[in-house]
C-alpha cells in the first residue's frame, strides 16, 4: 500500500467518534520541533535498525547508530526517537558524551500500528541528523480476551 | 568465561541440538523458526531474553525456605542443573501414586504443598512462571521425551480427541489449522506447527512470561470458543499429546514469541 | 520486588569500549489501555535511566509509553578506570532501583 493512501486511510480513522487521540504526522513533527528549535535537520550519519516486519508491536527491537568519533571535541550529545501514530509522539531520548565511545543505543519500542519512526541526533558542535525508517505492524491470530 | 562468549555458546549448544532434532528428514518446524530474525536474536541471547528476568528470580525462590516444613527446593534437589536437567521434557507425567497427569506446574504445586507444607501458588502467577521457567531452563537444548509410563495413554488419547474437536463459533480444530494449515499465512503472520518448545514463554502479547495453558486458552478465545475452566483436565490431556507430537524436538527455554 | 538482569564484562582494558546491557522487570502501563470494565489502565512507567562510571555520569535516557514492558537498554561505555558502574531506574509511584557492578580495569 503507498504512503498517501496509507495516510488518507489513517485520516479517515482518525474522524470515527471511539478512536483514541494518536500522534499523526503533524504532532510528530511539533515534537521534534521543541526538541530542535529552529536549527535544521541534516539526513545522514543516523542509522535505525528495526525488523520491517513486525510480529507483535509490543516488543520491537531498535538500535540507533550515529557515526561520529565521540572525541571531547566531537562526539553525540543526544539521540531523540519519534513515532508518527501511538497516542504520543516521543519514543526516548538519551544524552551521550565522549565517554560512551561509541554512539550506539539499543532499547526495544512499542507500535500501535504501520508507521514511520524518526531518529534525530544532536552533535557537540550544535547540529541535527536524522534517519527515518517505515514499519509494517503485524499482529496474531490468537489473542487474550481480556474482558 | 565472558557473557558473550557464554551466550555465544549456548546459541551454539542450541542450534547444534536443534540440527540435530531435524536430522534423519525430521520436517517438522518450532514456532521459532517461523520468527523474524530479530525475535531469534532476542531469544538465543540471554542477557537480552526478557523470560531470562523469570528465570533468575526462579533460581533466587530455588534456595528460598517456604512453608511451615521450611524447606527450599534446594534442601530436597539440590543443584539445579543437576536434579532438575531432563526433567522439563518428560513432563507432563504421573506421580509415583497419582491417579492423573500432572504438568511441570501441577508438579511444582505437589511439592510445594506434601514437602514444603506450603500454600499452592496461584496458576499464571509470576513466582510459579519463575520456578517454572528456572526448571525448564535446566532442560535446554535436550530433546523432548514423553515417558512411556503405560498409564498416560487414556490421557494421551483424551488429547489427541481434543486436537481434533471442532470448537468455537468458528466451528475450528487445532488440527484444522496447526496440521492442515501449518506454514501458510493468518493475518499477516505464518502458522506455526505448534509444538510446545518454547514453554514457558515470553510472548510478546503478554508482555510477560506465560504458561503453555495460558496460551492454548488464548486459541480457544481466537477460535470463539469458552476457554476451558482453570484447572481442567484438559489442559495437560492436550499437552500430553502435543509434548508426544514434539518428541525428540529441542526444548528452547525460555522462549520468547509474537 | 526489584528484578534485574545486567550485563557487563568483569574486566577490560584501558580505553576499550564495551557494551553494557540491562534489562529489568517492569510492566511499563502506559496509561492508554483501557482495563476489563472499559476504564483506563493507570499510567505506571520507568521515566529515567542512568548509568554512572565511578559517580560520572555517562549514560541516561528519558523514557515514554513507548518503551516495552521489561525495559532493555543497551549502551556503550569507554573503560577508563577500574570500579563501579551504577544503574538507576526511576519512574511512577515512587519506583526507584539501583544497581551495580565492578569493572577492573587493567
Amino acid at each position: 500500500m503507498d504512503r498517501r493512501r496509507f495516510l488518507a486511510g489513517t485520516a479517515v480513522l482518525a474522524v470515527l467518534p471511539l478512536a483514541p487521540a494518536a500522534a499523526t504526522p503533524d504532532s510528530m513533527a511539533a515534537a521534534i520541533s521543541r526538541v530542535i528549535g529552529n536549527a535544521g535537520v541534516t539526513e545522514g550519519r543516523v542509522a535505525l535498525d528495526l525488523p520491517p516486519l513486525i510480529e507483535n508491536g509490543n516488543t520491537v527491537p531498535l538500535t540507533v547508530s550515529v557515526d561520529s568519533p565521540m572525541t571531547a571535541a566531537d562526539h553525540v550529545k543526544a539521540i531523540h526517537v519519534f513515532n508518527e501514530k501511538n497516542p504520543q509522539p516521543n519514543v526516548f531520548s538519551a544524552r551521550l558524551s565522549e565517554r560512551n565511545g561509541k554512539a550506539v543505543v539499543g532499547t526495544r519500542i512499542k507500535l500501535g500500528d504501520s508507521q514511520r519512526i524518526v531518529a534525530i541526533a544532536e552533535t557537540s558542535d550544535g547540529k541535527f541528523w536524522s534517519a527515518s525508517a517505515d514499519v509494517i505492524v503485524t499482529l496474531a491470530a490468537c489473542l487474550e480476551d481480556l474482558t | 568465561m565472558s557473557a558473550p562468549r557464554v551466550a555465544a555458546v549456548v546459541a551454539i549448544v542450541f542450534m547444534v541440538s536443534y540440527a540435530a532434532a531435524q536430522v534423519g528428514g525430521d520436517k517438522r518446524r518450532s514456532g521459532y523458526r517461523d520468527m523474524g530474525e530479530a525475535l531469534q536474536k532476542m531469544q538465543d541471547d540471554d542477557t537480552a531474553n526478557p523470560g531470562m528476568l523469570f528465570v533468575q528470580l526462579g533460581g533466587e525462590l530455588w534456595s528460598r525456605k517456604a512453608g511451615t516444613a521450611d524447606k527450599s527446593c534446594a534442601d530436597c534437589h539440590g543443584e539445579a542443573s543437576a536434579s532438575m536437567k531432563g526433567v522439563a521434557v518428560r513432563y507432563p507425567a504421573m506421580a509415583r501414586d497419582g491417579d492423573r497427569p500432572l504438568d511441570l506446574e501441577g508438579r511444582i504445586d505437589l511439592c510445594r504443598t506434601e514437602h514444603q507444607k506450603a500454600e499452592r501458588l496461584a496458576p499464571e502467577s509470576r513466582d510459579l512462571l519463575a520456578l517454572e521457567a528456572f526448571v525448564a531452563r535446566q532442560s535446554r537444548g535436550m530433546p523432548i521425551a514423553p515417558p512411556a509410563d503405560p498409564r498416560l495413554a487414556p490421557f494421551r488419547a483424551q488429547g489427541a480427541a481434543l486436537w481434533r474437536q471442532r470448537q468455537g463459533q468458528l466451528n475450528l480444530s487445532c488440527a484444522i489449522c496447526h496440521d492442515d494449515n501449518a506454514g501458510k499465512r493468518l493475518a499477516g503472520i505464518v502458522i506455526p506447527e505448534a509444538h510446545p518448545t518454547g514453554y514457558p514463554t515470553y510472548r510478546l502479547e503478554w508482555q510477560v512470561l506465560g504458561s503453555l495453558k495460558r496460551r492454548l486458552r488464548n486459541c480457544l478465545v481466537g477460535f470463539r470458543a469458552d476457554p476451558w475452566p482453570s484447572g481442567a483436565s484438559d489442559y495437560v490431556a492436550l499437552e500430553l499429546y502435543l509434548m508426544e507430537r514434539a518428541k525428540g524436538m529441542a526444548l528452547e527455554a525460555p522462549g520468547v514469541r509474537p | 520486588m526489584a528484578n534485574v538482569l545486567v550485563n557487563a564484562p568483569k574486566s577490560a582494558k584501558r580505553g576499550a569500549i564495551v557494551e553494557i546491557k540491562a534489562l529489568i522487570l517492569h510492566p511499563m502501563e502506559t496509561g492508554f489501555r483501557p482495563g476489563p470494565n472499559g476504564t483506563i489502565i493507570p499510567r505506571n512507567i520507568i521515566e529515567r535511566f542512568t548509568a554512572r562510571w565511578n559517580g560520572a555520569e555517562i549514560f541516561s535516557m528519558d523514557m515514554s509509553p513507548a518503551i516495552s514492558a521489561n525495559p532493555f537498554v543497551s549502551f556503550f561505555a569507554v573503560a577508563t578506570e577500574s570500579g563501579t558502574v551504577r544503574l538507576r531506574w526511576t519512574g511512577d509511584q515512587g519506583f526507584a532501583v539501583e544497581e551495580q557492578v565492578a569493572i577492573t580495569v587493567e
